[in-house]
């Protein structure tokens, strides 16, 4: 029993010494984003790698996504007669939820494991220790761009997924179903509403484009130098960032959401 | 005359510690480096030789004792002045550690781009100058990939000089290479010393080459100096440590036998 509490004792005083390296970490990011914003080139050609190469992924989940939730609605709304909010259905879900959440579970996947491998295996072969010795700074140089890149792609990525996934749900209802393409329309325009549903979708993909970016170069950053290390890290990034999208998806709800 | 030798010596290591964990990795230990000598630091796989060339580089720090280099303590100044001083310091890592998203070109060129202003013209002759010393000038379009080990140290090489430093420190340069890359490596680091007037810190385990170039030998084992002087000097001197290290003997102050309980009392437990 007295061997439980130690092993206990023991893991969480590990969890909180590794979430306050994040934190100097991530506070060390801060200090370094300066010195990526007078040279943008590192951030764009970082914003292409973590960015624009997860936009294919992004668009197809969308599409389906968008296509399964309008197949879904239609068939609970039509027992009510209401298939003409299936627009508002599927677009709230889209900006609300979905958009957000699914594309940062698809993000961390694609760009998040890309970025520990990638960093954990130039610290493996010595490529930051040879920055460092060479007075280039790897925090400033190798991580700032990446976390920055991604806190921007992650909200462009959202956004994209949300409205590949109204078309899909257009093409669904409108053109499979047969319902009204006005109504379709018209309805959404009428329902959704930019401060609550859009902005506030918005701020959701900006915290989880922050939470699993952070994740990915800390892990990457943090790696034993070893292949197996380096693998472990990279699975971490996955579970880690899954875990933390849902969590602060229910906190973000509750707080947005909660009193409507 | 005391001034003299004062500002002759380049690195003062002064009684450093440091720990990995439980394990203890220097315990004392004390260096000169000569300004514009090689000096070759040997000593047995895992005696720390490389943990000494990051303390002195700054990238570790000594639990005890001080490490001075060009007149500042390496620990004690601020991170800025590191970098500063960083810059004056070569470090030829044992993979090479070039960056493997770029060119040779690049990577040569990286230092220079980081660092300073300079036209991409002049960084052009000037990344072709340096390839050039280290024979790669006819490679500098390749990517680290495509490079043997010994042509991956010799880009390093080349990048590590691409600032003029004052010093270079080399982490077991000539580990894995065949004869002639060897060859080219020994001769190289001799010749990069002495026209560039630099300051060279080789550590390493391979004896006969180290000794060929070293002006100046320190033998390190268990976190301690166990021997110093020129390699003539070591050659004859009676420390049984140095005679087993030098003639690579399988026995002697260095067991042969990982410590174990005794043999007889081990085979007859089960």
């Amino acid at each position: 029993m007295l061997n439980y509490f130690q092993r206990l004792g023991a893991s969480t005083l590990s969890v909180l010494e590794r979430l306050g390296r994040a934190s100097i970490f991530f506070a060390n990011i801060l200090l370094s984003i300066p010195s990526v914003l007078i040279r943008p080139r590192l951030l764009f050609s970082q914003m292409y790698s973590v960015g624009v190469l997860s936009f294919s992924l992004i668009v197809i989940s969308g599409l389906f996504v968008g296509m399964v939730l309008a197949l879904q609605g239609f068939y609970t709304l039509s027992d009510f007669g209401a298939e003409g909010m299936l627009g508002v259905m599927v677009a709230a879900s889209l900006v609300r939820e979905l958009g957000p959440v699914v594309a940062a579970l698809l993000f961390a996947g694609r760009a998040g494991s890309a970025l520990t491998a990638e960093i954990g295996l130039m610290k493996a072969t010595e490529q930051l220790s040879g920055m460092e010795m060479m007075a280039v700074d790897p925090v400033a140089r190798i991580v700032a761009p990446r976390f920055l890149a991604g806190l921007i792609s992650m909200p462009i990525l959202a956004t994209i997924f949300s409205a590949v996934g109204i078309m899909g749900g257009y093409f669904i209802g409108v053109g499979l179903l047969g319902i009204d393409e006005g109504g379709y329309w018209s309805q959404m325009q009428a329902k959704i509403d930019f401060n609550i549903d859009i902005i506030n979708g918005l701020i959701k993909s900006v915290v989880f484009g922050w939470v699993v970016t952070w994740i990915a170069v800390f892990e990457g950053h943090d790696a034993i130098p070893t292949s197996d290390g380096v693998s472990r890290a990279t699975t971490r990034t996955v579970v880690h960032s899954a875990f933390a999208i849902l969590a602060l998806d229910f906190i973000l709800t509750a707080l947005m959401f909660g009193d409507i | 005359m005391n001034e003299l030798i004062e500002d002759s010596i380049l690195i003062k290591v002064r009684d450093v510690h440091f720990s990995r964990g439980s394990k203890l990795i220097f315990d004392g230990v004390d260096m000169d480096i000569q300004r514009g000598k090689v000096t070759a630091i040997m000593g047995p796989s895992g005696t720390g030789k490389t943990t000494l060339l990051k303390i002195i580089g700054g990238q570790l720090r000594p639990s005890q004792g001080s490490v001075e280099v060009d007149g500042s303590n390496i620990h004690a100044i601020r991170h800025k002045e590191l970098y500063q001083l960083r810059k004056k310091m070569g470090m030829l890592f044992q993979s090479g550690a070039l960056l493997t998203d770029i060119t040779v070109f690049d990577n040569v060129a990286f230092p220079l781009r980081e660092h300073t202003n300079l036209p991409e013209s002049m960084i052009r002759s000037l990344v072709l100058m340096k390839l050039q010393a280290v024979g790669l000038r006819g490679a500098f379009n390749l990517m680290p990939s495509e490079l043997s080990g010994g042509m991956a140290r010799r880009v390093a090489l080349a990048r590590a000089i691409s600032l003029d430093p004052m010093m270079i420190m080399y982490d077991e340069p000539f580990t894995g290479q065949d004869p002639i890359s060897m060859g080219v490596l020994v001769q190289l680091i001799r010749l990069l010393n002495d026209a560039l007037s630099l300051t060279s810190i080789v550590v390493s385990h391979d004896v006969r080459e180290t000794c060929a170039i070293a002006d100046f030998v320190y033998l390190v084992s268990d976190g301690k100096v166990v021997g110093s002087g020129t390699p003539e000097e070591l050659a004859e001197s009676d420390s049984e440590w140095a005679q087993q290290f030098l003639l690579g003997m399988p026995d002697g102050p260095v067991p042969f036998h990982y410590s174990a309980k005794p043999y007889v009392q081990d085979l007859i437990e089960h």
